[in-house]
């Protein structure tokens, strides 16, 4: 049998890791796994951003839309990634979180928290009545049919205008208060959506490397597979589309008190579509590419205003190339071109 | 009650009608390619847009239209050449992704060629109201209905009667025994998108005096056909025309009888019903499953 | 159409985008934000609007500017959509640091805007419909077209006249056309008014058969159709393709050459209440909006093509906003918003304008022609 490459870098245990590991042993292996590392240091760069330049308009005020489209992205890869899925009807998530969340403060006075709870609460059990039927289908039966959920409920927020504004929206909802304390300015929110993308973030790598999260992924490599292997792939498919859609919900409800606004454009088929483009730019799978292609997305459109035409012509030429020259993603790809560099390096420093 | 019934289903024909050849399109691509191909609502908006731009450039009608429908197979070689054989080991989440893609794009260059604004196309013949007891029916809805059912028949005679129309069967059947065989394969995906271009294209001409169209008219026509194929058979021509009729009519019924705000709703709320209770639609066969 | 326009308009922002980044440093111009539907389902009012503006900046510009300040447009597409109007707002207050906000094309986009302006303490003169942008009253918003009270109360008034009791409404769903509908509910009564059918459509619908084959079925004597944009056009086509021939009237929402382009033969007929900007010729000799009317018309009609009143709403507007920097001595923002508010006899395109702190739109009925469209243009009826 052929040498083992020494030096593998790839993350992950190392091949032929003696099975009977130190907890310990796995503890760190399953933080390494789950790149926790890399957390800190994007965790840093957003704290040092706001610190460096305050009163850029594209820090703070983009910087907070940015953020809250990486918190869905994220939301959305887990989906997409662990279950090999496609949602095209994410955004309505959002969206239910957003006007349950706008409707409750606005027209009954509700306190923001308890709506947001309320919120929650109906889009988990909502995600769940539905994930059943429509996690049996596949493919492109599973596509069509999240996008005529949201399609659908897209259509009810437009049309039930004595509760949701209609097609106009709904402004004048309340802001959030965080134990006391007001959440006023840009700046603030943008510490509170950051610390949030962080925290989701952290718990999408964590059910990476979780059990469940490798089960998912056994059921992305082949369904019939994992069933074989007893894997119930029906509850891990419906756990993780539950998930990713109450983490959607709260941001929509975020969004929601932070924009004191809100309208049935954000949560349309589009939305749900630039949310699929932002997890395939960084990599179907990948946290961290879901967020940076989420931030990339938002930025550029933002830097590029007078280019606003060109904006639907830019998102399908990257939906097309990216999935036909580099179907993994960028961020994954570049990453493992990264690694593939170093392990070579290796390799070659150790004279093999 | 009875004279609005009449009209509402004239109106349901007709939209019916445009549904049925976007959902043709979607099976025999769908046949030739195991592609979903989100992009077949652009090609109506093409068929149309560009139909409205020949006229503007002064050509005489009837030329502006049939270059219109040329210019719409031509993307859809384009499309089939440049984005799906590329990608034709791609897995299906990924072919998905490139078709939205592609509708997404061919929408973003429309607007930029044409602008946002609406247009509308002259009838094709006159435009006083034709009276049908206490309802009224334009001329069009009629060139709309009988261009609709001409094509369709010949659609199937070609299915049915010529080589290359049996070879496009042979391929969805099985391809690998079509390819075994000698067809081929990768000529009759440029057939399929280019009659599914052809009938998007014509369906765009078809309805443009009627409705206005612009630059994202493709979308919402794009979902409602696929409904349309879903509820017919996804695998199923003929099935995909029938959906379509009968999606239109459910339609314009529900618009004019419960709510005519909930009207788009209607098509999506039936594909989810099929998808769920009776996924493979009314005419279609089991649907092979990719493992 | 053609390719050669988005060339253009790429070439403008570009040079637009440079001007922008230069200005940031040229800090005595005095900066003018607008966000207009330029694009979208209100191309036919945000369209000439920015054309307006941007005419009578350079021509300001080039007889040497307001207060020896040259005038600097800041401008944004919103396409009708709340969602961007407010990011463009936010955008023009924080990051372009406009001096005054002259633009919303449409009701929606001015009314999700409100709480900005309001906010940054920035004069808003908005360019659309509804009355409840100027009622109740706020602080820093201002509006120069008429309302849709107005507009309502114009239409029965005709309709009275005409021996028409029992009418039937069509709206849309956006802001403008369920306040006009709104308004139509309310004055029904004072005009001696049966409203015998009230259906809807959504913006983006391109038939709207089902709602008038129910509509028709009914004993109306006559249809109301509040809206704007596309959607009028369509309704009007769909009246004439179902037969129906009872008189239509259109809302000030559809005073412009497209919605006839678009209605096409279906426009005959069809009475609409307009500023008198679109018969200036029509007028008697002594009006004293005749002057104003045909040197404007004159301006843009050899620029661009035939004037639409929404491109004279932008002209007041500018004007008034202009004026009142003049009178203010500056661009402080809380003088300039009391000289605007102190706008009195001001001669526009729309009408004679007098302002008052409960008053933020400043025109009467009186200011309002009813018009007939013949042969394709509009006839005075008065």
């Amino acid at each position: 049998m052929n040498q083992a490459p020494a030096g593998d870098a790839t993350a992950g245990a190392p091949m032929g890791a003696p099975e009977a590991a130190a907890p310990a042993r796995a503890g760190w292996r399953r933080l390494r796994e789950s790149h926790l590392g890399g957390l800190a240091l994007f965790a840093a760069l957003l704290a040092a951003l706001p610190l460096a330049a305050p009163d850029n308009y594209f820090v703070t005020v983009v910087g907070v839309t940015a953020g809250i489209n990486a918190i869905l992205a994220v939301s959305l890869n887990l989906f997409m990634g662990y279950a090999g899925q496609i949602s095209l009807g994410h955004a309505a998530f959002a969206g239910m979180g957003a006007y349950a969340s706008a409707i409750l403060t606005t027209r009954y006075g509700v306190d923001p928290w308890v709506a947001m709870a309320a919120a929650l609460a109906l889009v988990g059990v909502f995600a769940h009545l539905i994930a059943r039927p429509v996690l049996r289908l596949k493919g492109h039966y599973l596509a069509m049919a999240t996008l005529g959920f949201g399609i659908i409920i897209n259509i009810v927020m437009v049309q039930e205008e004595a509760y949701t504004g209609g097609p106009d929206g709904m402004s004048g909802i309340p802001g959030l208060s965080l134990f006391g304390w007001r959440i006023e300015s840009d700046l603030e929110w943008y510490a509170v959506v950051a610390a949030v993308l962080v925290a989701v973030m952290a718990a999408s790598l964590n059910v990476g490397a979780s059990r469940a999260g490798r089960a998912l992924k056994a059921v992305h490599g082949s369904e019939i597979a994992a069933q074989t292997m007893g894997i119930d792939t029906a509850r891990a498919k419906t756990q993780v589309f539950v998930f990713s859609a109450l983490i959607a919900c709260f941001a929509g409800s975020l969004f929601a008190h932070q924009q004191a606004f809100v309208s049935p454009s954000s949560f349309g088929f589009f939305a749900s579509i630039e949310l699929v483009t932002m997890v395939v730019l960084g990599g179907i799978g990948s946290t961290f590419g879901a967020a940076l292609g989420a931030i990339v997305l938002t930025l550029l459109p933002a830097l590029l205003v007078v280019f606003e035409d060109y904006e639907m012509l830019v998102f399908g030429a990257i939906l097309m190339l990216v999935m036909i020259f580099v179907p993994q993603g960028l961020f994954v790809g570049a990453a493992q071109l990264l690694r593939d560099r170093l392990a070579a390096r290796g390799r070659g420093a150790e004279g093999g | 009650m009875a004279e609005q019934l009449l009209q509402y289903l004239i109106t349901g024909v007709t939209v019916g009608a445009t549904y049925a050849l976007v959902g043709l399109g979607f099976a025999i691509i769908y046949n030739a390619s195991q592609v979903v191909n989100f992009a077949q609502g652009e090609f109506v908006m093409i068929g149309a847009m560009t139909a409205v731009w020949f006229l503007a450039l002064g050509l005489p009608y009837p030329a502006a239209l049939a270059l219109a429908v040329a210019a719409t197979v031509a993307v859809g070689w384009l499309l089939a050449k440049l984005a799906i054989e590329p990608a034709r080991r791609a897995s299906v989440v990924a072919t998905i992704i490139i078709t939205i893609g592609a509708s997404i794009f061919l929408r973003g260059a429309a607007m930029l060629l044409w602008g946002k604004s609406i247009h509308a196309l002259p009838h094709f013949s006159s435009d006083t109201p034709i009276r049908l007891g206490s309802a009224t029916l334009m001329p069009q809805n009629v060139w709309v209905m009988a261009v609709t059912a001409g094509v369709v028949w010949l659609v199937s005679l070609f299915f049915r009667r010529t080589l290359t129309g049996k070879a496009l069967l042979a391929c969805a059947a099985n391809r690998t025994a079509a390819h075994l065989v000698g067809i081929n394969v990768s000529l009759m995906l440029l057939v399929a998108y280019g009659l599914a271009a052809l009938l998007g294209g014509i369906a765009g001409i078809l309805i443009a005096p009627i409705a206005f169209t612009s630059y994202d008219a493709g979308i919402m026509l794009g979902l409602k056909g696929f409904a349309a194929a879903i509820l017919g058979g996804i695998g199923s021509p003929l099935g995909a025309v029938a959906g379509g009729v009968l999606l239109g009519v459910l339609e314009s019924l529900a618009a004019g009888f419960i709510s005519s705000g909930y009207k788009d709703a209607v098509a999506f709320l039936v594909m989810l019903l099929v998808l769920f209770l009776r996924p493979g639609g009314l005419f279609g066969r089991a649907v092979a499953e990719r493992v | 159409m053609l390719s050669r326009r988005s060339l253009l308009k790429l070439s403008a922002a570009g040079i637009l985008a440079a001007l922008m980044s230069a200005a940031a440093t040229a800090a005595d111009t005095i900066k003018i934000g607008t966000f207009l539907s330029v694009t979208g389902p209100a191309s036919f009012l945000g369209d000439p609007e920015l054309k307006t503006l941007q005419l009578y900046v350079e021509e300001i510009n080039a007889a040497g500017g307001v207060l020896g300040r040259k005038l600097e447009l800041v401008h944004y597409d919103s396409g009708a959509n709340p969602k961007n109007a407010i990011n463009f707002v936010k955008r023009l207050v924080q990051r372009d640091r406009v001096d005054v906000i002259v633009g919303g094309s449409t009701s929606g986009e001015t009314m999700a805007v409100i709480p900005i302006v309001e906010e940054a303490g920035v004069p808003f003169i908005s360019l659309a419909g509804a009355i409840e942008i100027i009622d109740p009253v706020r602080k820093w918003v201002f509006k120069t077209p008429h309302t849709d009270r107005m507009a309502v109360g114009k239409i029965y008034a005709d309709m009275k006249k005409r021996g028409i009791a029992k009418i039937a409404l069509i709206s849309g769903d956006g802001g403008f056309d369920k306040s006009c509908r709104a308004q139509a509910l309310d004055l029904a009564d004072d005009y001696g008014m049966r409203i015998v059918g009230d259906e809807s459509y959504g913006a983006k619908d391109t038939d709207m058969t089902a709602q008038l084959t129910k509509l028709r079925a009914t004993d109306a004597e006559a249809l109301v159709n509040c809206g704007f944009g596309t959607g009028p056009a369509i309704v009007t086509r769909n009246v004439r393709q179902l037969g129906i021939e009872v008189p239509l009237y259109q809302s000030h929402g559809v005073a412009s050459k497209k919605y006839i382009e678009l209605a096409g033969d279906a426009a005959e007929g069809v009475r609409l209440p307009a500023a008198a900007l679109l018969v200036p010729d029509q007028l008697p000799a002594e009006d004293p909006q005749r002057p104003v009317l045909l040197a404007y018309k004159k301006k843009y009609e050899s620029a661009y093509g035939p004037v639409s009143t929404f491109g004279g709403h932008a002209y007041d507007g500018l004007m008034i906003a202009l004026q009142a920097i003049e009178r203010a001595g500056g661009t402080d923002k809380e003088k300039v918003r009391a000289e605007i508010e102190r706008t009195k006899g001001f001669i526009g395109t729309g009408g004679v304008f007098t302002m008052s702190p409960k008053d933020h739109m400043g025109l009467t009925l009186e200011a309002f022609k009813m018009l007939e469209i013949r042969n394709g243009d509009w006839t005075l009826v008065e």
